[in-house]
């Protein structure tokens, strides 16, 4: 066997992983991967605008195929420019290979021209990371990184090539399954205490079971296997934000998102209830809450493939370490190898109705400044998913209230569907993020539900779009301010609105021509349904700016710090200052 | 409003890692960035051919805090195993310290006559000062260097801690 390039290696390997598209951005330390890219035409490369955008772009990718992303990025700015990208999927568990140029080894610690401590850097904000010296480890690298990328709880894992190693031959040989030294992550959870779950389940009277990201993680199957249990335990079904998918909106168990921006039911349910059954979820502070008020009487089982998300905030009856889907399936088995009849819950159903009944996601349908004929934002996102819905579009968002208000009024059916940055709370994810999105999913409708402000942060994307001819929809519900700012400083500071109105905004509309985009505008709500329609029509990249009433702010709330039963309805309930403690919390 | 912290207890961890580089940096990142407390960290290669190292920390932590360490730890990718050595039942302490002492006269005298009490050695010695080796655990080496200071301690070296389980099991 002939001995090739480590920037050759780098191609092969990919290619042997089943890499079918990488996001990136050239530069200097990885000039000889982008020749060896140029040269094997294997590899369909997405130049981005901004290598954060890169690493979105990669997120949404993996988000919406069950596919690893991957990114390459040159060393120095590159590296740095990825490191949110890289965090960002490190909070949310999304399968991402991050390759890093590097200067030649002999110049690493010289302070060099684009030099940057890239595993360094990114040590604590990626699942693993390698720095490769050798270009005989190279190939074996890739492979074990991959590995460890998309098995487990998934993450980023970063790898640094020196320019030389990229340069320097050595032999390549395609490895055989990886069977790592100390990585062995347990996908399958013990019997005994599956059995022991199964008989907790049949034995409640008011349980919920409280689903994640963890679910959508494991593959479709895991979603059809929460609802096969929903439907034979008749246990009604809550999600976190990055969970909604899971189980389908339409169905009969389901209570909607829980948590901070959630409904009354599903935050309700989730106090009262006495089991409490966390199936890939992680008992986030936007879910709990006050965590000395959060679910008081309730027994409680975390399903989780990460021991170290157990018992983390939130102290659990019965720990069991699998991967979601596996459980389920185990879940299922058993509860039917039983026989178990489908628990009597008749009387928690009744008081989930009386919950419900309170229509906690209703919102007043004109502005709060009286001004008639204004859009709400909220009345917006349900236009869109009217007019959208049967095509079981892709729906991306930034982050802030317009991100809420996604979660809350566009109804998932499917997982994969419904890509949002979670844990870090990234603004300027969803544009990248529709763009790998519709690249792994070229006929699919793809809609970013985007803030006037969070757009700005990578608006330079909308030239990515157009190179590539990818219709993807952005959809701006611009209130002139970051909002969920505006709404922190009118519940916590009296309405100081320190820096969070959105001076000097941009003509959209021009904006998006200027890139080659259609641009549209809605002014009044007469014209929102037929504006939807417009953009569905036009068969291209389109950016829409949806003028929307100002000052809206996000309900149901429950304010930081505060317990379930603590829940602002609606704005009139606000109050003006809040004192040091509520202040400190995030 | 003040910021109240939680009762720690002290823990000594046995890690045993993948002798890859920037392990120790790994490691000792996780503390800072999840704010863990470290009171002593020591490492080690301890296999033939240099694959792998141990790590003996100690730590101090509220039980559910101390249980995320241990999880935290396993979840790197370079972990081999984590043990606790304080839950898991007896084991030894050893830290090893380097003292110099200058003085002269009765100082001198005294500062020979506690090292004697202490077993610890000399190692190198002029007209007016000493270097002690002591070994043992960790407030025996603090009770000396108090004693040491009273008698023109100049400066001191520790080691950090050692651990190992008793008895013949591995940890």
């Amino acid at each position: 066997m002939t001995e090739q390039s480590g920037a050759d290696i780098l191609v092969e390997a990919l290619c042997d992983l089943g890499v079918e598209i990488v996001f990136g951005y050239p530069g200097g330390a990885v000039l000889p991967i982008y020749d060896a890219m140029f040269r094997s035409k294997r590899l369909k490369h997405i130049l981005v605008r901004h290598e954060q955008a890169a690493t979105h772009a990669a997120e949404g990718y993996a988000r919406s195929t069950g596919k690893p992303g991957v990114v390459l990025v040159t060393s120095g700015p590159g590296a740095t420019n990825a490191v949110t990208g890289i965090t960002d999927a490190l909070m949310d568990s999304i399968p991402m290979v991050v390759i890093t140029g590097q200067v030649p080894t002999a110049l690493i610690g010289t302070d060099a021209f684009q030099e940057a401590d890239t595993v360094g850097i990114t040590r604590h904000c990626s699942k693993h990371n390698y720095l490769v010296k050798d270009p005989a480890k190279l190939g074996d690298v890739i492979h074990e990184a991959f590995h460890i990328a998309t098995s487990g709880r998934p993450g980023p894992v970063v790898v640094d090539i020196p320019k030389d190693v990229q340069v320097a031959t050595a032999k390549y040989t395609r490895p055989g399954p990886i069977q790592h030294k100390t990585y062995r992550p347990a996908l399958k959870a013990d019997k005994a205490q599956i059995e022991q779950l199964v008989d907790m389940l049949a034995a409640a009277e008011r349980p919920v079971l409280y689903t994640g990201g963890g679910i959508i993680n494991s593959g479709p199957g895991a979603s059809q296997l929460l609802r096969e249990l929903a439907k034979i335990t008749g246990a009604p079904v809550t999600s976190t934000l990055m969970g909604l998918g899971a189980y389908p909106a339409s169905g009969d168990q389901w209570l909607g998102m829980l948590g901070m921006h959630g409904t009354y039911e599903a935050n309700m349910a989730m106090n009262q209830a006495d089991l409490v059954v966390a199936i890939g979820s992680r008992f986030d502070d936007r879910v709990t809450g006050r965590l000395d008020a959060f679910s008081p009487n309730s027994r409680k089982v975390h399903i989780d493939i990460d021991r170290s998300s157990v018992n983390k905030n939130v102290r659990v009856d019965l720990a069991i370490i699998a991967d979601a889907g596996h459980a389920l399936e185990d879940m299922v088995r058993i509860w039917k190898s039983r026989q178990h009849p489908k628990p009597d819950t008749a009387d928690w159903q009744r008081r989930i109705a009386g919950w419900r009944a309170v229509k906690s996601l209703d919102f007043p349908e004109t502005s709060p400044n009286g001004n008639k004929g204004e859009i709400m934002p909220q009345r917006a996102v349900r236009a869109l998913w009217e007019a959208t819905h049967k095509r079981s579009p892709i729906i991306t968002t930034e982050v802030g209230q317009h991100q809420m208000w996604a979660a809350q009024h566009f109804g998932f059916e499917a997982p994969n569907k419904w890509l949002t940055s979670g844990g870090l709370g990234t603004m300027g994810y969803g544009l990248p993020a529709a763009i790998g999105a519709q690249l792994g999913n070229p006929t699919a409708l793809v809609i970013d539900i985007a803030g006037e402000a969070s757009i700005q942060m990578n608006i330079q994307e909308l030239a990515t779009a157009m190179q590539y001819r990818l219709p993807v929809k952005i959809f701006i519900l611009n209130n002139e301010y970051m909002g969920m700012v505006r709404q922190w400083q009118e519940l916590t500071y009296s309405s100081r609105y320190s820096e969070s109105y959105s001076e000097s905004l941009p003509d959209f509309v021009k904006l998006g021509e200027a890139y080659g985009w259609k641009g549209i505008r809605i002014d009044a709500l007469a014209d929102l349904d037929d504006s939807i329609q417009a953009m569905l029509d036009h068969d291209g990249p389109v950016i829409v700016d949806c003028r929307v009433a100002k000052l809206a702010n996000c309900f149901p709330m429950i304010p930081s710090g505060a317990a379930h039963t603590d829940m602002i309805l609606q704005a009139n309930e606000v109050s003006g200052e809040m004192d040091d403690e509520a202040k400190a919390l995030v | 409003m003040h910021i109240t912290q939680q009762p720690a207890e002290r823990h000594t961890l046995a890690v045993v890692v993948d002798n890859e580089p920037g392990i120790l940096a790994r490691i000792a990142g996780l503390f800072t960035a999840r704010g863990y407390n470290i009171e002593s960290l020591t490492v080690s290669e301890i296999t033939e051919d240099k694959a792998v190292s141990r790590i003996t920390i100690v730590t101090s932590a509220s039980p559910p805090v101390m249980e995320q360490i241990i999880a935290q730890l396993e979840r790197l990718i370079p972990v081999h195993t984590v043990t606790d050595l304080t839950v898991a039942g007896a084991h030894v302490e050893r830290e090893l310290a380097l003292v110099k002492v200058a003085g002269t006269g009765d100082k001198r005298i005294e500062a020979l006559r506690l090292a004697e009490v202490y077993r610890a050695r000399v190692v190198d010695a002029t007209t007016s000062s000493f270097v002690f080796e002591v070994t043992g655990g960790v407030d025996k080496i603090d009770k000396f260097l108090e004693l040491m200071r009273e008698v023109g301690l100049v400066e001191v070296a520790r080691t950090g801690i050692a651990a190992i389980a008793r008895g013949k099991e591995a940890a």
